[in-house]
């Protein structure tokens, strides 16, 4: 058995075992990054002497009988918005080409303590604005499943190279579906943790409160392993949230009995693909034959979230990419006159299209005369979606969607359409307004062999519940186990 | 509702972006679509909905008024485009008395 065909779980087993060591590990996927990345394209630095390095000195603590944590030796991908003290992070944008941060973003202070072994950068649409990985500034992401299909976004690098055998798992972040939609496309696991679950300290913000860190991992079992060490109270991210961080794992029990799970009609209609309907509709009738209680519900105010996302994420965007000025950090013009100049050539410069639509309509929201039109309406409308969760939360333990309304669409298909890509991500937008965990799954494939992905979302800090439902299904079902072709080369 | 190229510049001066010509007309022409979808915000009465800022309420998160360490300035200044070491800053176009 390859290794880099095993899950988190069984290599971090068989290392502190010592039936296997950190090395060759780390070697097995490093190889496998060699043999497909050219094809895949998900990873935006390769940092193999690090991984090197870590992996030997987590073979050297085994070898001394030291104590190792959970992840010792495991390695995994980083989404390139994560701040690594000394590798580059681009966001996948030429304004910050070169810019090598002097810290380590929390949750990568907190693989290093697990002793997991970061492979490297992984490509995303530029500042985590887009659902395909196109919006890159530096260059798109394949589908391993197929290669002219997107692997979905913005967290399209990290799936794809889990989906790819590259890692075994991922590090994503999701402002409106960003690790959920590509974890449906790759046929992943993908967990948008509660906001405030996870600490922000070091993501580059694109929408403050919208966007969380969250796993994509092959199996469920994977991500709850990896949220149990991500997740927590950190004093350098005050939205952060002071609870108790339980044993992800443990809550994968496989006794869904009378569990309530809701199915919002919304969700249903108009515009969702009848494969992708026909898959989570039978996702259903899997978690009702475990014990699962079903019932049909509502969320009158779903149509809604799309638009009041699209003033809010941009709005709190357009205030969180002011930094980028060509002073401390990143690209700079070659030809200013005066400072102004400077400012206004080295944005135009350095940004892509996509990020330059979301800065307008952001600004323009924000300027004077519009606020109450736009963004306090967006925010008052955020408060009607929250209340539509709120009061299914009376009845039900969790709801189940589609992740998003087709499986992945081609490379170019909807890059002239603006409004089509957004689209996208009506499915998993509600989510983030209202600040619920939400986690895909694969459930089924459609004729052409493109995952299908289901999703779960619960009232905030269910995420025990939603893992215990995704690992009951995933028992149930051999969806997970399916690999692409890429690997048999 | 519709958005002028004229304003759409306007904008772009409060952004600080230098858009080229044909950036203004792609842009004037997607901010209007959107502003056509924001237009079914409208449908709704929100007149005694409070606002949603944050999704899960946090208290304001305070600490003790105490000095730490803080990143050294060379590691700061690493990643400028044009700096001055020696005087520990940064290189910026003259701004006052231009």
């Amino acid at each position: 058995m390859e290794l880099y065909t095993l899950s988190a779980r069984e290599l971090a087993d068989k290392i502190q075992a010592r039936e296997v060591s950190a090395r060759e590990v780390t070697d097995a996927f490093l190889a496998c990054i060699e043999r497909v990345d050219s094809d895949v394209r998900a990873f935006v630095t390769v940092t193999a002497q690090q991984a090197r390095a870590a992996a030997d000195a987590v073979d050297a603590r085994l070898a001394a009988k030291e104590e190792v944590s959970s992840l010792a030796g495991v390695p995994i991908a980083l989404k390139d918005n994560l701040c690594t003290t000394g590798v580059e992070t681009t966001c996948s944008s030429k304004i910050l080409r070169g810019f090598v941060p002097p810290y380590n973003a929390t949750v990568v202070e907190k693989l290093s303590a697990a002793g997991a072994v970061s492979l490297g950068k992984a490509t995303m649409d530029e500042f985590a604005m887009g659902s395909s990985t196109e919006n890159s500034g530096l260059f798109t992401t394949r589908n391993p499943w197929d290669l002219t299909k997107v692997p979905g976004g913005s967290s399209g690098g990290s799936a794809a190279a889990v989906a790819a055998g590259e890692a075994p798992f991922a590090l994503g972040s999701d402002t409106g579906g960003s690790i959920r939609q590509p974890a449906a496309f790759c046929g992943l696991v993908g967990v948008k943790p509660t906001y405030g679950r996870v600490s922000r300290y070091g993501l580059v913000a694109f929408a403050s409160s919208l966007d969380q860190i969250g796993p994509l991992a092959r199996t469920v079992e994977d991500a709850a392993l990896l949220l149990s060490v991500i997740a927590g109270h950190d004093p350098g991210d005050s939205t952060s949230v002071p609870r108790s961080v339980p044993d992800y794992r443990a809550a994968l029990t496989g006794d869904i009995k009378g569990l309530r799970v809701g199915i919002p009609k919304e969700y249903f209609a108009e515009g969702i693909a009848t494969d992708v309907r026909e898959a989570v509709t039978r996702a259903i009738s899997v978690l009702e034959g475990l014990g699962a209680s079903v019932g049909e519900t509502s969320l009158p105010y779903t149509e809604y979230a799309l638009p009041a996302y699209y003033i809010v994420a941009p709005a709190e965007a357009s205030s969180n990419l002011a930094r980028y000025d060509g002073v401390r950090y990143g690209h700079r013009t070659r030809n200013a006159q005066g400072h102004i100049d400077l400012f206004e050539k080295t944005r135009d410069e350095g940004f892509g299209d996509e990020v330059k639509q979301r800065i307008m309509i952001g600004t323009y929201a924000l300027s004077a005369g519009y606020y109450d039109a736009f963004y306090l309406k967006a925010q008052q409308v955020r408060t009607l979606i929250k209340q539509d969760f709120d009061r299914c939360w009376e009845n039900f333990d969790a709801l189940i969607t589609p992740t998003a309304p087709s499986a992945a669409f081609g490379i170019g298909e909807k890059t002239d359409d603006p409004l089509a890509m957004k689209l996208s991500d009506i499915c998993t937008i509600p989510a983030n307004m209202a600040g619920i965990p939400a986690l895909s799954q694969c459930c089924g494939f459609t004729e052409s062999g493109l995952p299908i992905g289901v999703q779960l979302m619960g009232p905030p800090f269910s995420e025990e519940t939603l893992l215990r439902l995704a690992h009951a299904y995933e028992q149930a079902t051999d969806w997970h186990t399916r690999r692409p072709s890429l690997d048999k080369k | 509702m519709a958005l002028t190229r004229e304003e759409v510049r306007g904008v772009a001066t409060l952004a600080r972006l230098d858009l080229k010509d044909n950036e203004t007309d792609r842009l004037t022409h997607h901010l209007n679509d959107l502003l056509a979808q924001f237009a079914r915000l409208q449908e709704l009465n929100t007149e005694d909905v409070p606002p949603t800022a944050h999704a899960v309420p946090v208290a304001a998160a305070l600490r003790e008024d105490v000095a730490r360490p803080s990143l050294p300035r060379e590691a700061v200044m690493a990643n400028g485009p044009q700096v001055d070491r020696e005087l520990g800053g940064f290189i910026v176009p003259q701004v006052i008395g231009e």
